[in-house]
């Protein structure tokens, strides 16, 4: 999967919890779960979308690199290649 | 299948504080209670401040750890209770320097940090008022709050100040003070630098003298009607916050303890701050949000003893380890400081206790309590045996009971005034609480009327369902009204609904919790629209969005559902009752207050 497509998968995770999320002020590496003030639920949620988007596991291990788009988009292109 | 009895067969490591239930039931009085507590020196009075902190202090103990807060990069810091008295001393200062006293109103808006303890602890020994916000607040439900709640002092941080108050900040007249914890007061107008005012105050404080009745704490919670009410607690309540502390979460000297509610609920207050700082332990105060591995290192690396969470926390554990699992994630981690794990905010389902004692070698105690009670009120023990799935037996010094229920779904009044015992065993009906502990709110502020409502024949009625079994063991069985608890927080259906219908699509809305395998229930809303307006996947998530600006991700829907014939009485109201029972697919029971055919 190129990162372009998983960047999709990652933005379309988001959106489904926080529709109106605004992308363009949101960069690569800013935390993004303060900013579009996701709680609890809704990390999980968004972990299990995009897990399930991307066909591919997402676990406890990967939480640490699911914070940013950047990290989040590597770890789902480089597990759903 | 019934889940099977634990019974505590193992002698513990630590004697519980409770270990004979009858024996504790039948001599314990609140008037002796009070003897745990010191007072003020001199006989000033009783506050909640003193005996959480100087006290410690007077007492020889300032270089005791009170505080470890494990920052969001898990940067650990410790606050003594020396270092913690004088912070507090600083922030009465700041406040009598501003010129706010006794009664008078300071809001907290903050994460869990130093800084919301000094705010809390330095607010009651100034014996002002704090009334905490949870964070995860929109915009709506703060600036209600701050308005009802009559706020003059708000401490708070740039970004959530920015976000959620600024805007509407021209609609609270009587806040007069915000101050800015962390970088941003300069360019923030109307703001005051919290660290700059500290630092400038000076560091002792003589709290005055404080009446055991004087006004200590504003908790709002949710009714189903109408806007939130904000529950009033004396300093009065510290001894059944240090009582219950001891029975139900079995502290003991020395003990490490942590509590993962957020000091904008109740729970977060009475057992996050007030009741382990009483009993004169540590407390691990978490800065970052729930995630499974910090959890576990948190509970390793600081030793913790004593757990205090939610079932959601732990159901989302669950998921990470299943029972029939490995258990691998918390097997890395040593654990063995810890010695009891007790859960509160809603029902904890059976295999969530059953869970703990498989996975952490402990089982988890349910206990349950409310906004209004200010304490803990029904509990399962560390000495007693568990009935996976039941909420407990009332605490020493409580007396509970469960009353006939009416048409209304609430406890049947009668026409002079009393109400119906109901002495058989698995009987179903409303939790009654006898009034006269310590906590028991005083009041809902400015709502007279809706506090009497809240009792009958000389009961405290909670509003939830339970029966009793043949044992005495209390069992959730549900609301008696609309409020819906959701991830461990209370919210009210109309604060939701209120929302929704700013939306210039909405006509009307009505709003249910739907049962849900983490959270125990989401929130969900039905609505249906004006003319002209399409329902479809675009408009829900449309509000979807519009709610979570406004009321932020613990208050707003995570599910919509378009109607538009959403079942009203003849009086125009929506049945919440008849959405839930159509979300469910249980009977829709008596229809005959319907507008028209459903």
């Amino acid at each position: 999967m190129t990162y372009e497509q998983a960047l999709d998968l990652v933005k379309t995770s988001l959106t489904r919890i926080v529709p109106d999320a605004d992308f363009t002020a949101l960069g690569p590496t800013d935390k993004f779960r303060d900013r579009l003030e996701l709680d609890s639920l809704d990390f999980l949620q968004f972990v299990e979308t995009l897990a399930e988007l991307g066909g591919c596991r997402l676990d406890e291990d990967d939480y640490p690199r699911l914070v940013t788009l950047d990290g989040s988009t590597r770890l789902v292109a480089e597990r759903a290649a | 299948m019934p889940w099977e009895t634990i019974v505590k067969d193992t002698a513990p490591r630590v004697p519980p504080n409770l270990a004979d239930y009858g024996r504790e039931q039948r001599w314990f009085a609140w008037s002796n209670a009070r003897g745990q507590l010191l007072g003020l020196p001199g006989g000033r009075g009783l506050n909640i401040a003193y005996e959480a902190v100087d006290r410690h202090v007077d007492h020889g103990h300032g270089a005791a750890v009170a505080l470890r807060c494990v920052g969001r990069d898990e940067q650990v810091t410790s606050v003594t209770y020396a270092d913690l008295a004088r912070r507090t001393a600083r922030f009465a200062n700041v406040l009598r320097a501003l010129g706010v006293g006794r009664g008078d109103r300071t809001f907290t808006l903050l994460g869990r940090g130093p800084e919301l303890f000094t705010v809390v602890l330095g607010t009651l020994k100034n014996t002002s008022v704090l009334c905490p916000l949870f964070p995860a607040f929109g915009p709506d439900p703060v600036r209600q709050r701050l308005r009802l709640g009559d706020a003059r002092v708000l401490v708070t941080t740039a970004e959530l100040y920015r976000r959620k108050v600024a805007p509407h900040r021209a609609e609270l007249p009587g806040l007069e003070h915000v101050l800015i914890v962390g970088e941003g007061a300069a360019d923030l107008p109307g703001t005051h630098d919290y660290a700059a005012l500290l630092a400038e105050a000076y560091d002792e404080f003589v709290i005055p003298p404080t009446a055991p009745e004087d006004m200590a704490l504003l908790h709002f919670t949710s009714g189903t009607t109408a806007t939130p009410k904000g529950a009033v607690h004396v300093h009065e309540a510290v001894v059944a916050h240090h009582v219950s502390a001891a029975y139900a979460l079995d502290l003991h000297p020395g003990d490490v303890f942590w509590c993962t509610a957020d000091p904008g609920w109740v729970t977060g207050m009475s057992y996050g701050i007030i009741a382990p700082l009483t009993h004169g332990l540590t407390v691990v105060v978490d800065e970052g949000d729930y995630d499974a591995r910090r959890w576990y290192r948190i509970l390793a690396e600081q030793r913790v003893t004593v757990w205090y969470t939610a079932p959601t926390a732990l159901r989302m554990l669950m998921r990470t380890t299943p029972r029939r699992g490995t258990h691998d994630l918390p097997r890395q981690y040593d654990l063995s400081a810890l010695r009891f794990i007790a859960s509160v905010g809603e029902p904890l389902n059976p295999e969530a206790v059953v869970w703990g004692q498989e996975v952490l070698g402990l089982p988890v105690h349910d206990n349950w309590w409310q906004t209004e009670t200010g304490a803990i009120m029904i509990a399962n023990f560390a000495a007693c045996e568990i009935r996976p799935g039941s909420m407990g037996r009332p605490l020493p010094g409580v007396t509970a009971a469960v009353l006939e229920r009416g048409e209304d779904g609430r406890a049947k009044i009668t026409s002079d005034g009393h109400v119906h015992m109901l002495e058989e065993p698995d009987t179903e009906g409303e939790l009654a609480l006898r009034p006269g502990w310590p906590s028991m709110f005083r009041g809902y502020l400015h709502d007279k009327a809706r506090y009497e409502e809240a009792f009958a024949g000389g009961w405290y009625l909670t509003g939830d369902v339970v029966r009793r079994d043949a044992d005495g063991w209390y069992w959730f069985l549900g609301r008696a009204d609309d409020v819906i608890k959701s991830a461990g927080h209370l919210v009210g259906p109309f604060e939701v609904e209120s929302a929704l219908m700013e939306h210039p699509a909405v006509a009307e809305a009505g709003v249910i919790g739907k049962p849900d395998p983490v959270a125990g229930t989401i929130i969900k809303a039905f609505v249906s629209l004006h003319p002209g307006h399409e329902p479809g996947p675009v408009l829900k998530r449309e509000l979807i969005a519009f709610a979570r600006r406004r009321l932020g991700p613990a208050v707003a829907p995570r599910e919509i559902t378009f109607d538009q014939h959403l079942p009203k009485t003849r009086s125009g109201k929506v049945m919440r009752r008849l959405l839930r029972a159509r979300e469910l697919g249980l009977p829709e029971g008596d229809t005959s207050t319907l507008e028209g055919p459903a």
